[in-house]
């Protein structure tokens, strides 16, 4: 690159923005339709498509097991894949604080090229804006992402039938991408290190879709808000509740070491490779033994039931034997995880 | 990390003990725990729901963000419009509402407000802005005060003249004999882990003798308070009231001597306004007149009254366990931890978070 930070001229559509564009994205995200540069990408979708969007925005932008360019492919694709949809092409919008390290940018273009290749996706269209320092943090991007509805998985298109009994599955330790951002930003350390769990989970989900189908009643990625937000929003305006059971929770010393420390609950905790589902009782066994065949699940677990008492609750059996009533998360946990 | 917390939550121990209790419990009685680590373990394990109906489980004045007056809110918040001042604090109080603000509000607003995690910060800062004048927020019961002794003697040790105190620290024997005194009805204590490591378990002894009070000083995981449930059981069914403590790994009769004498050193008993409670004799700790040169109010004085609860808040009867958060027309509804209208919900450990969080209701 001719300069070795990012200028306001990097985002003022001359020569700056035109080399940037050259020499850092079409270099890295090589594909036919974003070497077009054109103002869109025509793109084939099917008659079901999904189309989602998330913007990313975590401090700091580069932790130990990832980046915010890997999130913001692994997060968007995760988002396709629980509606039951294939992942195919990405958008990336860039808003970039002047002063930031071309080396850093390259090192995230980078990251989001790899792991977009990991995902099977192409990243198509893109847009770079440069505002003056202290206007963002280093560093935001958007990614939209469309999908192609998967046809065994309607069902995961629609509002979810869920039936008492049904059991609560969820892919892996919880919390780890939460507390890895803490500690980056408390300096702390850990005997063993913890590093984010961010990951496209293509390799662990299309498994189960094409071995369980309609088994698997309900999915969603563990992002912001943690696995009680989601199974709180299941129990919405619904004649269903779910039973916790706290002493399975894959959660790992480390991690609950930190929540006892800073008054956090795992349970609420952010995760950005981690899937929670639902699954009828009688397949539960096996999506659990087909999910450790891959890295991306090898500590998943059976957490809890559907159930019909305390409708519209969601209930926890405490380590002790006790009960309590697991709420939404209120406020904020941790800032700017994600 | 966790090598030694499995034991404290062992569910056989755990429902082994609730068996005892259950077992020995034969007198209907009320048990106040005053210590919001507790309030909020109780809830969080469902410690309420494993106990025979005999015992009832009551919420003090345990959490020193929940007890802080509004009008010390208020001053800060006074303090932080004026030019030149920058506020530091401890995280908890950012979100407390004054009568009008909070100090998030006015951070937001522009206002130099800090949060430190240890009262040196706050010194550090003071040092690194010669032109400013920092004031630090002391809040907390006998477990934060020896902290902010610590900085008042570094700030006087390198002749700081821009650092300053706004105490509202607190002492916890005084609370406890005025709720007795008020009329609550309560037949023994949970006594505070963390107060009790710093204090001992000698400053309840005036409690006992006085009011023939149990007082057993508990740990914070589930079997701890299990354990000293079935300890005050044991007590009051055998009729003699004494102070015990369950929380031997941390708690010694005598306590931190070298924390006591540096509280001792640099402050002094005065009255207090707890919320909720008022003002109770003897129950807050001042700076000593020789270290009044880092007395915020005496520097800078500031006339501003407490005002009234707004309207509906319970807080107050909720504090002195007269009512609990339920009883509450505003609890969940226009009160909940996004937007607290009173303190019990504003602080993690208030009581009226701890049901919301971790709600049976």
């Amino acid at each position: 690159m001719s300069t070795d930070t990012i200028l306001i001229g990097h985002g003022a559509g001359g020569m700056l923005s035109h080399k940037l564009v050259h020499e850092l994205f079409l270099k890295h995200f090589k594909n036919k339709q974003l070497a077009g540069l054109s103002d869109a990408t025509i793109v084939k979708t099917t008659s079901h498509t999904a189309f989602t969007t998330d913007s990313y925005v975590v401090d700091p932008i580069i932790f130990p097991g990832g980046d915010i360019g890997k999130l913001a492919v692994s997060g968007t694709v995760n988002d396709l894949l629980v509606s039951g949809a294939l992942p195919q092409y990405l958008s990336a919008g860039f808003i970039i604080e002047e002063g930031l390290p071309m080396e850093t940018l390259e090192q995230i273009v980078k990251s989001m090229a790899r792991e977009a290749k990991h995902a099977g996706v192409e990243i198509v269209t893109g847009d770079t804006k440069v505002v003056k320092r202290g206007q963002c943090d280093k560093l935001f991007i958007n990614t939209s992402g469309i999908g192609k509805g998967i046809e065994n998985m309607e069902h995961l298109w629609k509002k979810p039938e869920l039936k008492a009994g049904d059991k609560v599955l969820v892919s892996g330790y919880l919390g780890d991408h939460a507390i890895t951002i803490l500690a980056a930003r408390n300096n702390i350390t850990f005997e063993e290190e913890i590093v984010s769990d961010a990951a496209p989970l293509n390799n662990l989900i299309l498994p189960l879709f094409e071995n369980f189908g309609h088994s698997i009643r309900f999915m969603r990625d563990i992002t912001r808000g943690g696995l009680a937000t989601i199974l709180n929003e299941i129990c919405e305006h619904k004649n269903i509740g779910v039973e916790l059971n706290e002493s399975l929770l894959p959660v790992r010393n480390e991690v609950k070491g930190i929540c006892e420390i800073f008054g956090y609950d795992p349970l609420y905790l952010a995760n950005e490779g981690k899937v929670m589902m639902i699954v009828e009782q009688n397949a539960a066994e096996a999506v659990l033994e087909k999910m450790k065949e891959s890295d991306l699940g090898r500590y998943c677990a059976m957490v809890g039931e559907i159930t019909s008492s305390f409708p519209g609750k969601v209930r926890q059996l405490s380590v002790i034997g006790g009960s309590r009533i697991v709420d939404m998360l209120q406020g904020e946990m941790l800032p700017r995880i994600c | 990390m966790l090598k030694y917390l499995d034991e404290y939550r062992d569910k056989d121990l755990a429902q082994n003990l609730v068996a005892q209790i259950n077992y020995a419990s034969k007198k209907s009685i009320r048990i106040m725990e005053v210590c919001g680590g507790h309030t909020m373990a109780i809830r969080k394990y469902g410690i309420q729901n494993l106990l025979p109906p005999t015992i009832k489980l009551l919420s003090g004045p345990g959490c020193p963000v929940c007890v802080t007056s509004r009008s010390f809110i208020d001053k800060a918040i006074a303090y932080s419009a004026m030019p030149d001042i920058i506020i530091t604090t401890y995280g908890d109080l950012m979100r407390v509402p004054g009568t009008s603000s909070s100090l998030l509000k006015e951070k937001a607003r522009g206002a130099d407000v800090r949060i430190v995690v240890s009262t040196l910060d706050a010194v550090k800062i003071a040092k690194e802005n010669p032109e400013k004048t920092v004031i630090f927020l002391g809040i907390g019961f006998e477990t934060t005060t020896p902290p902010t002794a610590i900085a008042v003697l570094e700030a006087s040790k390198i002749k700081l003249k821009n650092f300053l105190i706004l105490s509202a620290h607190k002492l916890m024997p005084p609370a406890m004999a005025a709720l007795i005194d008020e009329g609550t009805l309560i037949d023994a204590y949970i006594g505070p882990g963390h107060v009790s490591t710093i204090a001992g378990s000698k400053i309840y002894k005036p409690l006992v003798n006085q009011y023939d009070i149990s007082v057993v000083i508990s740990g914070f995981e589930p079997v701890d308070i299990l354990q000293s449930i079935w300890m005050l059981v044991k007590q009051i069914e055998s009729g003699i009231p004494s102070v015990e403590i369950q929380y031997s790994r941390a708690v010694s009769q005598e306590g931190n001597l070298k924390a006591q004498n540096l509280v001792n050193d640099v402050f002094e008993p005065c009255t207090a306004f707890w919320r909720g409670l008022g003002a109770i004799p003897k129950s807050g700790l001042k700076l000593k007149p020789e270290y009044n040169s880092f007395e915020a109010e005496s520097l800078l004085p500031l006339e501003i009254a407490e005002k009234p609860e707004p309207k509906g808040c319970l807080c107050g009867q909720i504090l002195k366990g007269q009512k609990i958060p339920t009883d509450c027309k505003l609890f969940g509804k226009t009160c909940t931890p996004e937007k607290p209208v009173g303190a019990c919900m504003v602080s993690d450990e208030g009581t009226c978070a701890a049901y919301f969080k971790y709600n049976d209701y």
